[in-house]
């Protein structure tokens, strides 16, 4: 189990030993959805979400 | 069990603590006064206390000692008789905003006229747990809290706790808020074809709750701006401020995380995904949470906080029972323990 932290609000994140290259993780704190982009050594980056507009 | 009274048990908010102390399992309410209501059940004017309580209101003069007296009057009166109060009971908890101002003077200037009972406004601690905790613990006399002054204080501490707010320039706060802050009292402008559909700003500055604010958050340069909307219960606390140079999404996000990991009814609400991204008083409606969220334009340092609540719950009983508990030495979440309904 790798330890990191969340690159929109800093919570710390696990990534369970199983975890694979480029896939979708929820950050449990913020909830943003989280690409993993490297194994060794662990990093994600922010995955584009759905952007909510009542506006229009 | 502890013996509970409330004085002005017909209105709005104290419907709400017999609501909340009916089911308390530390409390017993034994008397709740209304002069209009006299000899009849409480559940005649609370309609959704029938079969939960065979209590019918008294007369004031005819109240007993007790171990804590909830003051549910209209704001003015509390002052006058708070010397009576406090030889029926120990512990007393007003819900009015006749002692949430700790200075006279403040208090002259935010309501018009000099308070009747200057030398006991030291004697009561502000009743928002979130900011007093300790100090209530030890008290017996607390004060209620102002709606709009919580939706704004609470959507302010964590940034003002986390010294994030540059305090040299204004902080604005834009309250959207639902009919039942009122009151029970009728007038015209609660008439239903002129209070249905409304989005009225009827105090753009200079509301009387911005006094708290001022004095709990430390602030001077603060605007409070009210706009009542087709609400029945909430209110929507949106502050403009801006934040200390450097300051950071990162930041804002280990401030609240800090603020809700302290308090048991403050939560973070900024989702990504799904309905309910923000914090919404829609959802609240009976309970006593507060919902947070926040966001950041980082090229301008311009924060906004959002605070949702309920009005007649974290902005009125559910806050006083809260106090309460702190008080009494209770868990401070008992009774207090409703979610709040989804969908509504």
């Amino acid at each position: 189990m790798s330890q990191l932290s969340c690159p929109e609000c800093v919570a710390d994140i696990e990534l369970e030993a199983d975890t694979e290259l480029n896939e979708i993780i929820v950050c449990p704190d913020c909830g943003v959805d989280l690409e993993v982009i490297s194994l060794e050594p662990p990093a994600v980056e922010l995955a584009p979400m759905e952007e909510e507009d009542w506006g229009e | 069990m502890i013996r509970a009274s409330i004085i002005g048990g017909s209105g709005y908010t104290g419907g709400e603590l017999l609501r909340l102390l009916i089911h308390h399992p530390k409390v017993e309410v034994i008397q709740a006064t209304s002069r209009q209501k006299l000899g009849e059940y409480v559940y005649q004017t609370h309609p959704n206390l029938r079969k939960q309580t065979s209590l019918k209101f008294t007369s004031p003069e005819e109240l007993q000692s007790t171990d804590v007296l909830f003051l549910a009057l209209p704001h003015g009166q509390a002052q006058h008789d708070i010397e009576r109060y406090a030889e029926l009971a120990e512990h007393i908890i007003d819900l009015s905003a006749d002692f949430r101002l700790r200075n006279a003077d403040l208090y002259l200037k935010w309501y018009g006229e000099a308070h009747a009972a200057p030398d006991w406004l030291t004697k009561f601690v502000y009743g928002l747990p979130e900011l007093h905790r300790t100090e209530l613990r030890s008290a017996n006399y607390i004060s209620g809290v102002g709606c709009n002054a919580t939706a704004g204080n609470l959507g302010l501490l964590p940034l003002i706790r986390a010294n994030l707010l540059d305090r040299d320039k204004p902080v604005i706060i834009e309250l959207k808020v639902g009919s039942s802050e009122g009151g029970a009292a009728v007038n015209p402008g609660s008439h239903h074809p002129e209070r249905s559909g409304v989005v009225r700003t009827y105090a753009p500055y200079g509301h009387r709750h911005t006094a708290e604010v001022i004095q709990e958050m430390g602030l001077q340069n603060v605007t409070l701006t009210m706009t009542s909307v087709g609400m029945v219960r909430g209110a929507l606390a949106t502050v403009h401020g801006y934040v200390n140079e450097g300051v950071a999404l990162k930041d804002l996000w280990q401030a609240y995380r800090s603020a809700v990991a302290e308090n048991p009814f403050l939560r973070v609400v900024k989702e990504r995904r799904g309905i309910y991204r923000v914090p919404e008083p829609k959802i609240l409606a009976g309970s006593n949470y507060a919902d947070l969220g926040f966001d950041l334009d980082p090229d301008t340092g311009h924060v906004i906080s959002i605070c949702a609540i309920d009005n007649l719950m974290k902005g009125a009983s559910g806050s006083a029972v809260q106090s309460m508990n702190l008080m009494l030495g209770f868990e401070e979440t008992l009774g207090l323990e409703f979610p709040g309904l989804h969908p509504i």
